[in-house]
């Protein structure tokens, strides 16, 4: 017998009322934010600053919708960072003298603390993946929202100290390359959350903390050998507010490659041991190729749509600072070939329907690729882009 | 680029494949292999490899660079192959206009099937291609064929499906499909690609290179006054995209601007005048500078007035289709007032130097001969970062500096850069004077100890006096003569071997003496007699210092003043090395700087924007609205009342999501129960992941 259709619930309701009542309070929250900002330092914002902070305001917000823990996330971020630039006062030198400065709320401890949890949540994960416990993987998913939350933190306050250190330098912390590794190892992390949740798949884990974790050892040597850490004034060329855009869509581009190849490595792994051991535990736990290979083409695919926007802002931005939207400048070259090979890489799955290692081993070699370009440029090649020298 | 996405036709054929099947013609296999993946695939890594050969070796170099790097004979091949200009190499284009066509082509293929997909529901199923779907369920319902139609049309539809309806010989079909605009995704990607390049196309170098074919246009390679320029290295005004720079120093305007083209550079006519006000730059605490910006005013016979405009870097000025951008500033020909001291004899002796940046000149030395200055460039700032006794970074002014090149008859010489004032270092003023062999050394520095008035005097004195033979001996004597420890028959001979140890200090420095006593005394007692001849030494150069600080009227010498000589004595070993018989001492300057623009006309930027824009929504479209379609036979069970049912579904994306999704159209249409207590919030997420 069939039953009355008001029983089935295959009835969509809009976007708007799905949203819940905490979704709305959040979105209520953003705006508040974006208004208290606005009445305190409106007047000294131009239309390009007020246009950003409804972008990340907006953006935020959206986030929160889309993904929940966002919005948890977000708010403790942004009291905690609020904590710091409190602490500071007008006084870059209370970071020597103010306990809670020196060793959580200042933008270097910030990045400590990020980088202690991000190589603990390594470590947990790589456990979880040898262990028949579900307990270390949840640890390892745990610090790493620690990780990215100081990460993230720590970016905010440096914001700040940039200011303080001295108010005509000022400019938003994604400018060199020490911030930008700060960005990079919490965005990914953040990125990386998102798929474990969304496939509910921990132990792939256990491969893209890796990367992250040889970035955060980057990140340490540069601070410590190079004192990458030091404030320093910007080039005229960079004091754009492009700048603010262009960085971070080319960092989730990149987060979303990083990923992808450290997925590569678990496919390849997982699919070695189905051949050689399939019933083994660990096999098991290691999560299916087709798991894999679906989250390999999401990162892929969000990495190469996020970089297009990035090399398209890039390419504006570089039309009204260096009197060309392209100038085969290395740095551009190379954000060029990356995208090739992405492009190539979608172009086989979608038309020839590839899978497998050979796209596995491609994600890869494509992470090379893409880290010749972020880093081999500035250290190997000289150009138009020499601002991240090593 | 074919775009034949496996899932979404793995349903059955749609008529134009099946059209396909005809007899192939010459055209269709051009078309076909003009729009090929493969074809595709292979000018993207073509492209892709040239390009890493633009990065790594380093282009636009002057050719002389490359001779000197790879031989006579790579350098030909190179250069022959266009390496040292990739980008703007025929063959680079030709692929840049291969992939173009392929691109093209591959949209004319597809677009027909594709624009197709969005209408056609393709109602001609059969149930046996359905059962073969990765997503296929079947059924056997009570509910009649009709009112099960009915439910499942309203299913579809709360779920965002458009559907059509077919019924013939009592079997009913549904298709559905929802997500067309991931296929308007396909086009705008495509198109967007073909629209950038055509852009870029329109505003390379092709019609410059056109010209130069025709032998209408020619580079000059000399670096001559514009005037010398001749005619064929000059491209008139009609040129629709070129990117150029030029050099105005202020007070001074340009009409023309430098295209770089290999091995030399084109003149590109304006149909304007620029002139430059006034160039100024901001500084950091650092030094470093925080912008700069240029006052321009554009002279155009087609306006009445003047344009004035001020433009800095990230804030160019777009006139009449060309674009001004502030890109670097250089000296603009400073007029330097400097003093030439000599650094002997005459050292209290100056020749007035009326310098100017860029220029040469011919200054007499004391020996008779002459150099030949060249001044280099003029700097009005020079902040270096030091770290204080607290360990404190401090940012130290040195102000302003001079660089120049001093040749001698040969044509060589060495490079110098002299600050004006005496800077603070470990306590002690000092002129400071760097020189190196090329302009890739590091500078080598010549403290200069400066007296407590920061003037060179003392020190010029001192040198002037230890040139001086008659002075050298009268010191000598005295030295001799006061010291208690020589006995008075040995003071006649100490006398004269001071005197001559301080005429070899003063020509050759330290380096001098040790020859001389090498040369002079046994191996084996050398180091006794080098220790004793350098105590000598210093005594007279002691004496020497003592007869100038009394000249001064000094009377008591303290720490400072012992430092001096000290310093003095560095000084003076050093200038055997400083291969100059100048200081070159700053004494004023007039700053006068340059702005260097960059001037380009790109009328193909606005439709790169464009297709960059497709390129991104298209991108979007297809990665995230996945096209799914859906069939739902139903006809009369054959074992009486009800329907039997037969449904498949395919998506081109998510295959995961779809089916999920497939599973809970199938609890809603073929079971008729609901999902569960919250499938919305789940099913939102398929959506949005």
């Amino acid at each position: 017998m069939s039953v009355p259709h008001e029983a089935l619930d295959f009835e969509r309701p809009g976007f708007f009322r799905q949203l819940q009542l905490r979704d709305w309070g959040y979105f209520a929250l953003m705006a508040t934010v974006a208004t208290i900002s606005l009445t305190l330092f409106g007047e000294n914002m131009d239309r390009y600053d007020i246009g950003g902070l409804m972008l990340a305001v907006g953006t935020s917000a959206w986030l929160g919708w889309f993904w929940r823990p966002w919005k948890a996330f977000s708010i403790i971020v942004g009291v905690l960072a609020l904590f710091g630039i409190w602490l500071y006062g007008d006084n870059l030198a209370a970071n020597e003298t103010n306990f809670w400065l020196n060793y959580i709320g200042s933008g270097q401890a910030g990045v400590m603390w990020m980088s202690v949890f991000l190589y603990l949540s390594t470590v947990a994960y790589l456990l979880g993946l040898f262990s028949n416990s579900d307990f270390p993987s949840r640890v390892g998913a745990a610090f790493a929202w620690v990780g990215a939350g100081a990460g993230a933190m720590a970016l905010l306050v440096r914001w700040r100290e940039i200011y303080l250190t001295d108010p005509t330098w000022g400019y938003i912390p994604v400018a060199n390359l020490y911030e930008v590794f700060i960005l990079f190892a919490a965005l990914t992390t953040l990125m990386y959350l998102y798929y474990e949740q969304r496939t509910g798949s921990r132990n792939m884990g256990a491969f893209v903390m890796l990367v992250i974790a040889a970035a955060v050892t980057f990140l340490l040597w540069y601070m410590f050998d190079r004192e990458a850490h030091v404030v320093e004034p910007l080039v005229p060329a960079l004091n754009s507010w492009w700048m603010k855009i262009h960085v971070p869509s080319n960092f989730v581009g990149y987060g979303g490659f990083a990923i992808a190849a450290m997925l590569g490595v678990a496919f390849l792994v997982r699919n070695r041991l189905d051949g050689t051991r399939p019933d083994a535990a660990i096999t098991r736990r290691i999560p299916s190729t087709e798991t894999l290979d679906s989250v390999m083409y999401k990162s892929i695919a969000i990495g190469f749509a996020f970089f297009t926007i990035a090399t398209v802002l890039g390419a504006m931005w570089a039309a009204e600072a260096w009197g060309g939207y392209w100038s085969w400048d290395p740095k551009e070259t190379w954000a060029l070939i990356v995208w090739l090979n992405y492009a190539a890489w979608l172009h086989m799955r979608f038309t020839k329907g590839w899978r497998g290692p050979t796209m596995a081993w491609w994600a890869i070699v494509g992470l090379f690729i893409t880290t010749f370009a972020f880093l081999g440029v500035n250290m190997f090649l000289s150009g138009l882009h020499s601002y991240g020298e090593l | 680029m074919s775009n034949n996405d496996q899932a979404a036709t793995a349903g059955p054929a749609p008529a134009s494949r099946q059209k396909a099947a005809r007899k192939p013609r010459r055209t269709r296999i051009i078309v076909d292999f003009m729009g090929s993946m493969s074809l595709a695939i292979t000018l993207l890594v073509a492209l892709a490899i040239a390009s890493v050969i633009g990065t790594v070796l380093v282009q636009n170099e002057p050719y002389t660079e490359y001779l000197m790097d790879f031989g006579p004979f790579w350098h030909e091949v190179f250069a022959g192959m266009g390496l040292y200009q990739v980008y703007s190499a025929t063959w680079f284009l030709l692929v840049v206009a291969f992939l173009v066509v392929s691109t093209s082509f591959c949209v004319y293929r597809q677009s027909p099937g594709l624009l197709k997909d969005l209408r056609r529901y393709n109602l001609q199923v059969k149930e046996k291609s359905l059962r073969s779907f990765h997503s296929s369920a079947t059924g056997d319902l009570d509910q009649p064929q009709e009112e099960f139609a009915q439910h499942a049309h309203r299913v579809l539809k709360a779920q965002g499906f458009r559907a059509r309806e077919k019924t013939s010989e009592g079997q009913t079909v549904i298709a559905a499909m929802r997500g067309r605009w991931n296929r308007m995704g396909y086009l705008l990607t495509h198109v967007g690609i073909v629209v950038i390049c055509v852009g870029a196309l329109a505003d390379g170098t092709t019609l410059l290179k056109l010209n130069e074919w025709l032998g209408n246009l020619e580079i000059e390679t000399r670096s001559v006054p514009i005037s010398e320029v001749p005619r064929s290295a000059w491209v008139p005004e009609w040129n629709p995209s070129f990117r150029g720079s030029v050099e105005i120093p202020e007070g001074a305007s340009a009409n023309v601007v430098f295209l770089p083209v290999r091995e030399g550079y084109y003149v590109q006519e304006l149909p304007f005048r620029i002139e430059l006000e006034e160039f100024r730059i901001e500084r950091f605490s650092t030094g470093a500078e925080q912008s700069y910006e240029s006052d321009l005013v554009i002279h155009d016979p087609d306006r009445d007035e003047p344009l004035r405009h001020t433009i800095s870097v990230n804030h160019p000025l777009i006139y009449d289709g060309y674009a001004i951008y502030q890109a670097s500033f250089a000296d603009g020909g400073t007029k330097l007032d400097i003093d030439a001291i000599p650094l002997g004899a005459e050292a209290l002796q100056e020749l007035e130097v009326p310098g100017r940046v860029f220029q040469e000149m011919d200054v007499p030395t004391p020996d008779g001969g002459n150099r030949t200055v060249e001044f280099i460039n003029f700097r009005s700032e020079n902040v270096v970062p030091l770290l204080n006794e607290e360990g404190v970074r401090e940012d130290r002014q040195l102000g302003p500096s001079f660089d120049f090149r001093l040749i001698d008859r040969t044509g060589q010489g060495l490079y110098y850069r002299n600050y004006m004032r005496p800077a603070l270092q470990e306590g002690a003023m000092y002129f400071l004077s760097g020189v190196r062999e090329t302009p890739a050394d590091e500078f080598n520095y010549l403290f200069l100890p400066a007296d407590s008035d920061d003037s060179l005097e003392r020190f010029r004195t001192y040198l002037a006096m230890l040139h001086n033979p008659e002075v050298r001996n009268a010191i000598a004597q005295q030295v001799a003569r006061d010291d208690d420890t020589v006995p008075d028959e040995q003071s006649e001979a100490i006398a004269r071997t001071t005197a001559e140890l301080m005429g070899l200090f003063a020509e050759g420095g330290y380096g001098a003496v040790h020859e001389e006593i090498e040369r002079r005394v046994p191996a084996e007692r050398i180091d006794e007699v080098r220790d004793l001849m350098i105590r000598i030494l210093h005594a007279g150069l002691q004496g020497l210092y003592m007869e100038v600080l009394q000249d001064e009227g000094v009377v008591s010498i303290q720490e400072e003043e012992q430092r001096f000589l000290e310093d003095a004595i560095s000084a003076i070993n050093a200038i055997s090395l400083y291969q100059s018989p100048f200081f070159f001492h700053l004494k004023d300057f007039e700053h006068r700087e340059a702005s260097g623009l960059q001037i380009a006309r790109a009328p193909g930027q606005s439709t790169v924007y464009a297709g960059s824009t497709m390129l991104i929504i298209g991108i979007f479209l297809l990665f995230y609205v996945s096209y799914q379609r859906l069939w739902i036979m139903a006809r009369r069970r054959e074992d009486g009342e009800g329907t039997h049912v037969v449904m498949a579904g395919t998506s081109n994306r998510h295959k995961v999501e779809f089916e999920e999704r497939f599973a809970h159209l199938k609890r809603w249409i073929i079971d008729q129960k609901p999902v569960g207590s919250d499938p919305q919030r789940e099913d939102s997420h398929n959506k949005n992941t």
